[in-house]
């Protein structure tokens, strides 16, 4: 018994449930498979929709937790409007995501992950997405060599969105803003506090 | 036609399929007077259209033959087809019942001797094999066709096509001035016998039955396997003709699905168990079927015909429900592309014929019946007080439980006729 227990966390399913977005219909899939059958990206990944939500079922937490399906997810839907269940898949995914990255047990080297965090750190900081650090701060983001050599490949299609006016080098020193800062940050707070209070991590 | 003599004493049944003739039998054998309204131009409904019959694989004929023999000897049932209800107003015991008969321009005179049907010459798609193949606009719906009577098409009147058949005609059968009526009836109760409709198949988008001609019904394959269908007997793919042997099933084809039916369809699992069969039947260890499956669900007593299937090397099953079916366009063969659960291998496996197990949706629209029908969330009926749903109006259900269902409705309705005699004493 304990020794099973160590193996399948047979209350993983109630954890997922109180704690990931959308957690509550994963026991509602009927493993038909049409969303793995579905899924563009389902070729290149270790566990479809369909496998995942199994593998929840039977408590192989970790496995889950640590799995990089979830973060491969490009939320087309195809599997959300075939789902003859009508799970919320795409927002599972991506709860399931979200809540892994907070246990921290997403694997070492995650590009979705990391391009998230850039993305919302970028967008944070004044309110307004600044295109151009995001951009560099991407093609930066393997090292500096790799970032020099991204940057000389795409010089071309850098030079023309200067010419057609839609990026400007000034940007890059101080960049556009939002006005009410302070407001941003009081309503980024506030998010954050509902969620803190929505979600308790049972670690 | 003279409008039938009916009483709060009388059943109405409306619907002719196995259902609605065992439920008018029964009562009518209980010495009741009962009604019974029919569509189309003949009585027998789906079961007519099936090859063979789960789980013994026998004809549907025989047992149809044995209902109309129960018929033909009983004077208490008036039969009258081309007929569909328009209104009902009243309550238990006492319903007034509007309805509409449709013209056959055909009469009583008719001796199904087929003179008519020769001597016109244009066609129309033939609704009793599915649109497969074509029949005259003067045609005898089946062999098996109650009453046995021929039946002008609508399209054929006002142009010469009515003008060869009336000239055929030896009997004065032809009658092209034939005119709509209508029935206006007082009953006691009501069995509301109208059946199923497939699920339309071409809802299903990405099984493409609207694009790709080698996708087909279950109940298309029903007729292909027919000796008296469309292809007598043989399984040709509609695209080239070639004959199909590597057949793929794909079950719950719009059933136990939020965006199409809802329900279990409950016979769809036998239906493709027993086509299996069929294949083998042609082609012996030459065919090969494949069973895309969910979950197989052989209701009750049919999980013996499951396993004997299960047993027979040419047919193979695939726990998934296949999410895409692609055409090859040059050889019109078609891929179907899924995952399945049984390890999470994805597939794509390349088949002859598509067969779609479409799912069953009640068939009881059309007429304005009173708020005191219910019905389920898939829309079949709930029992009411003095109307009583019977056979597949009632739910997805095979011949046999159809048939009990039946004579449950026809004895609830009796009890409501009875009550009324009881209330006001024989004159
Ligand atoms: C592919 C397939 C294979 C099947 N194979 C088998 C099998 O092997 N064995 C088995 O037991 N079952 C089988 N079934 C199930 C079988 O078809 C049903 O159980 C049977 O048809 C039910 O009969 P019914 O009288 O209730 O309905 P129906 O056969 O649908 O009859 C209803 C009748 O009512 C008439 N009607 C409809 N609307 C109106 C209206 N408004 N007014 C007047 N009349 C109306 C129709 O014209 C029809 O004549 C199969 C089903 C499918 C889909
Ligand atoms: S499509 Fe829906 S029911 Fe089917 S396996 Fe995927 S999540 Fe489960
Ligand atoms: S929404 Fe995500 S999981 Fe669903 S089909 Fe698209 S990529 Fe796959
Ligand atoms: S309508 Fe006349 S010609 Fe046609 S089948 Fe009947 S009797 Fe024969
Ligand atoms: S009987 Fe079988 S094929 Fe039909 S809906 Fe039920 S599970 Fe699906």
């Amino acid at each position: 018994m304990s020794e099973l227990n160590i193996k399948y966390h047979n209350d993983f399913l109630k954890e997922v449930e109180e704690n990931v977005e959308e957690g509550k219909w994963v026991k509602m899939c009927m493993q038909c498979g049409v969303c793995a059958g579905s899924c563009p990206l389902g070729p290149h990944w270790a566990h479809p929709p369909q496998e995942l939500f199994m593998m929840v079922r039977a408590g192989k937490r970790a496995e889950v937790l640590g799995s990089d399906s979830m973060w491969m997810c490009t939320s087309c839907y195809n599997c959300v409007v075939r789902c003859p269940r009508k799970l919320p898949i795409t927002q599972i995914m991506h709860g399931l995501a979200t809540y892994s990255n907070q246990l921290g047990l997403t694997p070492k080297i995650q590009p979705t992950r990391d391009f998230s965090i850039l993305f919302w750190k970028n967008c944070t900081r004044t309110g307004r997405v600044n295109e151009l650090k995001l951009t560099l701060g991407l093609y930066f983001m393997d090292g500096f060599m790799a970032g020099i050599k991204k940057g000389w490949a795409m010089r071309g299609i850098g030079l023309g969105l200067v010419k057609a006016g839609r990026l400007n080098a000034f940007e890059l020193l101080k960049g556009h803003v939002c006005k009410d800062q302070k407001g941003i940050r009081a309503m980024l707070n506030k998010a954050a506090e509902i969620e803190q209070r929505r979600k308790r991590p049972a670690v | 036609m003279t409008t039938p003599i009916a009483t709060s004493q009388t059943i109405l049944v409306v619907g002719g399929g196995i259902s609605g003739m065992t439920a008018a039998l029964e009562a009518a054998e209980c010495g009741k007077q009962v009604i019974l309204l029919e569509k189309s131009p003949t009585l027998g409904g789906r079961t007519s259209l099936l090859y063979r019959y789960f789980p013994k694989l026998c004809h549907p004929v025989c047992g149809l033959e044995i209902n109309l023999r129960r018929l033909k000897g009983n004077r208490n049932v008036r039969v009258i087809t081309m007929a569909e209800v328009t209104r009902i107003s009243g309550t238990r015991g006492n319903y007034t019942v509007a309805a509409k008969v449709s013209p056959r321009y055909i009469n009583e005179n008719c001796t199904a001797c087929g003179e008519c049907a020769r001597a016109v010459s244009a066609e129309i798609p033939n609704p009793y094999n599915y649109g497969l193949d074509q029949m005259k606009v003067a045609y005898l719906p089946h062999d098996m066709a109650y009453p046995l009577r021929y039946v002008l098409d609508p399209s054929a009147i006002g142009t010469e096509e009515a003008g060869k058949a009336q000239a055929a005609c030896k009997y004065s059968a032809v009658d092209p001035g034939m005119q709509e009526e209508a029935l206006e009836l007082t009953v006691g109760a009501v069995i509301w016998a109208t059946g199923w409709q497939p699920y339309d198949a071409a809802k299903i988008q990405p099984y493409g039955y609207d694009r790709f001609p080698n996708v087909i019904t279950s109940l298309e394959f029903e007729r292909l396997c027919d000796p008296h269908g469309p292809t007598g007997g043989r399984i040709l793919r509609s695209s080239d003709g070639k004959e199909a042997k590597n057949i793929a099933f794909i079950q719950c084809a719009g059933s136990r699905d939020e965006n199409h039916l809802r329900h279990c369809s409950r016979i769809c699992c036998m239906a493709s168990l027993k086509q299996t069969q069929y294949v083998r039947d042609v082609y012996g260890e030459d065919g090969k079927s494949t069973i895309y499956y969910i979950d197989i669900r052989a209701i009750d007593r049919f999980e013996d015909f499951y396993q004997k299937v299960r047993k027979d090397p040419t047919v193979s099953f695939i726990k998934s429900k296949v999410a895409r079916i692609a055409q090859e366009s040059k050889s019109g063969d078609l891929i179907l592309h899924g995952v399945d659960t049984e390890g999470y291998h994805r597939y794509a496996n390349t088949h002859d014929l598509v067969v779609l197990a479409v799912g069953m949706a009640p068939s009881v629209h059309g007429a304005d019946i009173p708020a005191e029908i219910v019905a389920d969330s898939s829309g079949f009926l709930e029992p009411g007080s003095g109307i009583f749903g019977a056979g597949c109006a009632s739910g997805p259900l095979d011949v046999n439980r159809s048939v009990q269902h039946a004579t449950a409705a026809a004895l609830r309705a009796i009890q409501v006729i009875n009550q009324n005699s009881n209330a006001e004493p024989a004159p």
